[in-house]
């Protein structure tokens, strides 16, 4: 096993989320590899920390006592209700609702993965890796990093600036991801090529996720996915350049 | 009370406010207490009542806004900086107890919410992925950007102590 793979799964040993025998193998490679006992020590170390700074809020009596004198009539009331029928009807919606909704989730999943590369590129202190607003510029940077090649729109009339882009990754897929600026707001576009690991349930996707609007559709065998908190018909005319930028 | 204490941590931190960290607690008692007939015997206790609690949060006027908004100071300022990486165990060495907490207030509430439930309530990636909502794949992820973000978020308050 490689160290790369040692090292991925510190994290998970740290919050105690590797199997057994993952633990143990793990943890004889610990004793024998520096590097990583550095890794895991640090880790440990900052998840202490964390767990101490976190305890930081405690109810105050009152508050306490208050809660205490509101839920009392109501515990007596509510607890031996008896809700078996209640039960059964709830199970089956369940049910239809996994099966329902399983066909969604794979979709739902990847999304709310890009939202949050989204969020958290932005809240970092480098959002992007190529700095330009010359689309000459920023495509160019992509050539040889990501499998594919794309077209950037021309925005002389449009109330977008392009801020820059950054590699990223989908599932292990490399994909090229663009950052515009209307007015305050960031808006990101994804661009991967079209795999199974990339694909949507539904060829044009426009939906609401974690409150961010989301754009998405299809082309040329690639995967576009337009990201952000601005205004959607911001979000759609940025999704609309962007295709017919594609379509030239 | 089950869970009162740590019910009331969690909400403080995700409003920022003791009165709407309050009210969303009894909130939370309240909403638990109507729906307990909805609660199967044998299922997570803990992971059920933290959901209402994040659920009643996100319906809120301050989770809806803390939903919403991404901040980050200067951003522009920061295009093209490099961050440098330094050994946890000097960065949070030198990191005082309140720049913890001040980097914790920066991250985002998506990534607050599962370090915090993570690293504080000691919730496994399942019970995690209970309360929020979200795969086990995704929580992991958010959790290592979470990590990372108050990593660069010291790094950068201890950078900048040492400066003064």
């Amino acid at each position: 096993m490689t160290e790369d793979i040692w090292r991925s799964k510190v994290e998970r040993y740290i919050d105690g989320e590797l199997s057994e025998n993952e633990t143990k193998a793990l943890g004889e490679h610990l004793r024998e590899c520096s590097s990583c006992a550095a890794e895991a020590l640090q880790q440990t170390q900052q998840k202490r920390s964390i767990k101490l700074a976190g305890q930081r809020y405690a109810p105050a009596a009152e508050f306490r006592r208050r809660i205490t004198e509101q839920i009392r009539p109501a515990t007596r009331q509510t607890y031996w209700k008896p809700a078996f029928a209640l039960a059964i009807v709830a199970t089956v919606l369940v049910a239809a609702w996994f099966t329902y909704s399983s066909r969604n989730a794979q979709s739902q999943r990847l999304l709310t993965e890009l939202v949050d590369i989204h969020v958290a590129d932005l809240a970092a202190s480098t959002p992007v890796e190529v700095v330009s607003t010359d689309r000459h510029t920023v495509k160019p940077w992509f050539q040889g990093k990501v499998p594919f090649t794309f077209d950037l729109p021309e925005l002389q009339n449009a109330p977008f600036t392009l801020a820059g882009g950054r590699l990223a990754y989908l599932n292990h897929e490399p994909g090229a991801q663009l950052i515009y600026n209307v007015r305050s707001h960031h808006i990101s576009v994804f661009i991967f090529r079209e795999t199974p690991a990339t694909s949507l349930h539904s060829q044009n996707i426009s939906k609401d996720v974690l409150k961010f609007s989301v754009e998405s559709w299809s082309a040329h065998g690639l995967r576009y996915f337009v990201i952000g908190d601005a205004n959607p018909a911001d979000i759609q005319q940025l999704a609309s350049l962007l295709k017919e930028a594609g379509n030239s | 009370m089950p869970l009162f204490d740590s019910l009331y941590n969690f909400a403080h931190w995700l409003t920022e406010n003791r009165e709407e960290a309050e009210e969303l607690v009894q909130e939370t008692y309240l909403k638990a207490l109507k729906g307990f007939s909805s609660f199967q015997t044998g299922t997570n206790f803990r992971a059920w009542i933290f959901r209402i609690l994040r659920n009643a949060f996100l319906n809120s006027r301050t989770g809806l806004k803390a939903m919403q908004t991404v901040q980050f100071d200067d951003a522009d300022e920061e295009i093209g900086a490099r961050t440098e990486e330094t050994p946890e165990s000097l960065l949070l060495g030198r990191a005082s107890q309140q720049a913890i907490h001040s980097a914790l207030e920066q991250l985002p509430v998506i990534f607050r919410e599962v370090v915090l439930l993570c690293d504080v309530e000691e919730m496994s990636y399942e019970e995690i992925s209970q309360t929020v909502g979200i795969p086990v794949g995704t929580v992991m992820s958010r959790l290592h950007r979470a990590r990372r973000l108050l990593r660069q978020a010291l790094k950068e308050k201890v950078d900048r102590a040492s400066n003064d």
